[in-house]
């Protein structure tokens, strides 16, 4: 009991003195400010984001505008080609029934871009799987380097549609000779940067390599492969976009279902809007392609 | 004591465009067990390239090597070293870069749980407990330089070897790290080569500092018995004339009897 009348007494003690009841006021006063601030802070910081993606989508905005301008001008002054206006009716009719199949000449362009989008994985595929070991054995192998790169210099600049008779030739099929043209266009900068990226290995890793004393497959997984990693990627994402420009010029000339032949067909067909639609989907599916590379890329990255 | 490195005759020549060039010559040495051992020199003197031979990365042109009795014809885990720019893999975690050097030593004989073990008591040697599942970019330098001891320890190897291990680290850090490195030399009983250009480590860390002659074919110019009582104290020794002394002779040394004209 006479404890608690203590805390009773110091407490009554405590309340009548004046610094902390003069105390007291000021700090709920802080408070209140303190409040004040963070709702102002928040505000600013509202509007600082707002203004930062001001500052960030208007270039790109304005450029696309211009673009569109420029292209509606043309348009005018030459009848034959449509405006944007017209294409963007187009394109809405078209997307609408997107998986419609009137028989092997007539789908719809979903069947289309999967046609094209199924050919360039399959040749990418077979490159990346050809390719990227053999990019690691010329980096680790001189004498191999040495062997090959008389061969790789002499065809890595021959224009891909070079090889289409080829596979014709071979394969007498449409359909595989134009993954044959994705496989040897897409193969070279895979061999290139895998085997840049083994020789580039810092010396101190495979230092540690040595001080360790690890085993052959130890030292491919644990420093090789990791190391080489980000060089590979590169070698992929060059890869994926020189396959994608070539697949349109590849299915011009082989036809079946495509974009590159559904190209050529509205050409026949003089319908111009679908050449226009075509441009756009062939860069758009390009640019997702690259983008989620460049995603998948960033996790590799360990600096 | 036991010598547990032996140097004979040793003599270093690497072909270049330019000819032969010859690094080492006449290399005589003789390391104890438990004995820390500082190597010192101007740079470009062929300090690293002895320890790179002790490490079994380079082969000597001619002479004899051994590390326990036996011949040292490469590397192996009774020589851990420790890197001057940490060489830690940087996409593993320093828990795993450690492990890695764990498995490849004791992998065979011992389960992983042992393994884990391992790794753990390495780090928590050199106080990183902490950061064990942080990635090397994460961690500060010195942490770094701490995680390459780690790894260099966690083999039980019966030589470390340091090639500068703290060059590139700030003063305080690095005089941390020393603080710290003698403790565990001291802890594990290890026997320690050290490469380094800083004086005052030398003569702090060391039982012995062998000075080397400028390259090209440098040479063992002096060794210095460094008789400083254990556990060495650096604010002790400040004030400390014997310290001064030795310090003396290698400045002495290095700056008036080796210094380049060149340089």
């Amino acid at each position: 009991m006479s404890a608690i009348q203590l805390t009773n007494e110091s407490l009554e003690k405590i309340m009548s003195d004046p610094e902390t009841v003069v105390t007291g006021k000021p700090q709920v006063a802080v408070a209140a400010v303190e409040n004040a601030v963070a709702g102002e802070n928040l505000h600013e910081r509202i509007g600082q984001l707002v203004g930062n993606a001001i500052k960030w989508l208007i270039p790109p905005v304005l450029g696309l505008a211009l673009f569109i301008g420029i292209w509606a001008l043309v348009s005018q002054s030459s009848p034959q080609l449509p405006g944007p206006a017209k294409t963007w009716e187009s394109a809405t009719i078209l997307f609408s029934d997107p998986f419609y199949n009137k028989g092997p000449n007539d789908q719809g362009i979903g069947w289309n871009i999967l046609a094209s989008l199924q050919r360039v994985g399959i040749g990418f595929g077979m490159a990346a799987l050809v390719g990227i070991p053999l990019g690691f054995m010329i980096g680790r192998f001189r004498f191999l380097s040495a062997m090959m790169s008389p061969i790789i210099s002499l065809l890595r600049p021959v224009s891909p549609l070079a090889w289409l008779p080829i596979g014709l030739l071979v394969f007498k099929a449409a359909n595989p000779a134009a993954i044959w043209v994705i496989f040897i266009s897409a193969i070279w900068p895979m061999i290139i940067n895998t085997a840049v990226g083994v020789n580039r290995i810092p010396q101190d890793y495979m230092n540690v390599a040595k001080v360790l004393n690890l085993s052959e497959w130890k030292i491919f997984t644990k420093i090789l492969f990791p190391a080489v990693l980000p060089y590979m990627m590169t070698g992929i994402r060059l890869s994926i976009g020189v396959a994608w420009l070539v697949i349109v010029a590849a299915e011009m000339l082989t036809g079946g279902v495509g974009l590159g032949f559904w190209v050529w067909d509205e050409w026949n067909n003089l319908n111009v809007e679908h050449i226009i639609i075509a441009i756009f989907v062939v860069g758009i599916v390009g640019l997702l392609l690259e983008q989620m590379l460049v995603l998948l890329a960033k996790k590799f990255n360990y600096e | 004591m036991e010598k547990y490195v032996q140097i004979e005759n040793v003599r270093q020549v690497f072909s270049t465009k330019k000819g032969p060039f010859v690094a080492l010559r006449d290399i005589n040495l003789n390391i104890n067990q438990g004995e820390f051992i500082a190597l010192i020199g101007h740079s470009g003197c062929g300090k690293s390239t002895l320890l790179n031979l002790v490490a079994g990365l380079t082969l000597p042109s001619d002479g004899a090597m051994l590390c326990a009795g036996r011949e040292i014809s490469g590397p192996g885990p009774e020589r851990g070293v420790v890197f001057q720019n940490h060489s830690l893999l940087p996409w593993l975690t320093c828990f795993e870069n450690v492990y890695l050097a764990v498995e490849r030593v004791f992998g065979q004989a011992e389960s992983k749980a042992s393994l884990k073990k391992r790794t753990h008591e390495a780090l928590a040697l050199v106080g990183l407990t902490h950061a064990e599942h942080k990635h090397p970019h994460e961690i500060s330098g010195g942490m770094k330089q701490r995680v390459g001891i780690a790894r260099a320890l966690s083999m039980q190897p019966k030589v470390l070897l340091l090639d500068e291990p703290f060059g590139a680290l700030d003063a305080l850090t690095r005089a941390h790290l020393q603080d710290e490195l003698m403790k565990i030399a001291a802890e594990t009983h290890s026997t320690v080569m050290m490469v380094t250009h800083d004086v005052d480590e030398a003569v702090l860390l060391s039982d012995r500092i062998v000075m080397m002659t400028n390259g090209p074919a440098a040479t063992i110019g002096e060794i210095l018995n460094v008789d400083l009582p254990r556990p060495r104290d650096r604010l002790a020794l400040a004030n400390d004339a014997k310290y001064h002394e030795y310090r003396g002779a290698v400045l002495d040394f290095l700056y008036r009897r080796q210094l380049r004209p060149a340089a």
